[in-house]
């Protein structure tokens, strides 16, 4: 899933402070699952937007709203008859979200209330971790099953670097050497000789280095 | 000490806080007349938003009440909620609520002098922290 976690308080007070009546917008798939921009988590901000903005004597009208999914035409279009009562959408979706938002009903300021951060999954109840960056060229089958991208600080591709420390990755103890694992994985799999066989050096231009991507599909189009 | 008389919501369990509670009545025991106790069949079933909700309602504290820490009917519905109290705390100082606003207490069902001592004191330190800002904000925006 995409994660996320909410904006600083100060900074959303900051981006809504030139508004009256508010649109707070969140979504029903990833950011829900990973408690950051669900109908939960929409009502905790309007509810602290509100309480806040009393305090400071200049009342905001919040309305909540969360759509199946925010990255989809067909439910952005759920707003189009009430939309003209707001000065401003505050999206807690991902970026996608805010900008397929944003890009629906152009004459309004769409804002992000959360940080957009990794693709990840669930280490267990309440935390998550990156797991894959999107290389658009996946190499797991030859990693055991550990991404040497999202999950190697360096992003090597043939073997640990010189820092690789009782399966701790250098730049904390806190981090697992994606190396290590994958050696541990590769040993338990009797794959050894994917270890040794030399990785060609990667193509980035299928990541983000080949400019933004797109996926076309003709026969699903309509 | 102020003579505002804070309004203090608490959310009771049901196995141990709302009980004691109870204890507390029939021994004769009282608190501030401002604390309204909410029964909840467990402290862990205490959403976040109950406690944004009765702020924004105009409490000036709210406090959840659950079992001894390793007494929870069900594990660790107690433990839970003391995370989620932590949770809003923060986010009340971000807002400039103030945190102290809510607060998590540990008692067993027998202890009705713990639960009248618990809303007594929680109910002074709201006290002490003046009335809920949005009150007084909402006020001059009138
Ligand atoms: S190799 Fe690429 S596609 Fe595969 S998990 Fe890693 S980043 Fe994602
Ligand atoms: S210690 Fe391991 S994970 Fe960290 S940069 Fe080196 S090889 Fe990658």
């Amino acid at each position: 899933m995409i994660t996320a976690q909410r904006k600083p308080m100060e900074e959303i007070f900051q981006s809504v402070e030139r508004f009256g009546k508010i649109l707070l917008l969140g979504c029903n798939e990833c950011v829900t699952v990973c408690h950051a921009g669900g109908r939960k988590e929409v009502a905790m901000l309007a509810s602290a937007l509100r309480m806040g903005r009393l305090k400071q004597g200049s009342p905001l009208a919040v309305d909540e709203l969360t759509l199946e999914r925010q990255c989809d035409p067909e439910y952005a279009e759920e707003l189009a008859l009430a939309i003209d009562k707001y000065d401003a959408v505050c999206s807690m979706a991902c970026g996608c979200g805010v900008q397929t938002i944003a890009g629906r009903y152009q004459g309004l300021p769409v804002l992000p209330m959360v940080n957009t951060t990794f693709m990840g999954a669930s280490e267990r109840q309440g935390v998550w971790a990156e797991r894959c960056a999107g290389c658009g060229d996946c190499v797991l089958g030859l990693t055991g099953g550990i991404c040497p991208v999202a999950r190697c600080s360096k992003r090597l591709f043939n073997g640990p670097c010189g820092g690789s420390s009782k399966g701790k990755c250098e730049i904390s103890p806190e981090v697992d050497c994606a190396w290590q694992l994958i050696w541990d994985r590769l040993k338990q799999l009797g794959q050894t000789e994917l270890y040794t066989r030399i990785m060609e050096p990667k193509d980035w231009r299928t990541a983000r280095d080949g400019g933004p991507r797109r996926i076309v599909r003709e026969d699903m189009a309509i | 000490m102020s003579d505002f008389d804070p309004v203090v919501v608490v959310f009771a369990c049901d196995y141990c806080a709302y009980t004691a509670a109870d204890v507390a009545g029939r021994m004769g025991l009282s608190y501030p007349p401002g604390v309204r106790v909410l029964r909840v069949p467990c402290a862990g079933k205490v959403e976040p938003m109950y406690l944004m909700n009765a702020l924004q309602m105009g409490a000036d504290g709210v406090l959840v009440a659950g079992c001894q820490v390793g007494d929870c009917h069900f594990k660790s519905g107690n433990l839970r909620a003391a995370a989620r109290v932590k949770r809003v705390q923060e986010l009340l100082e971000e807002i400039g609520i103030g945190g102290q606003r809510v607060a998590m207490a540990h008692m067993s069902a027998g202890q009705g002098a713990v639960f009248a001592q618990a809303a007594t004191e929680f109910s002074q330190q709201i006290a002490e922290m003046g009335p809920n800002p949005i009150k007084q904000g909402a006020r001059r925006a009138a």
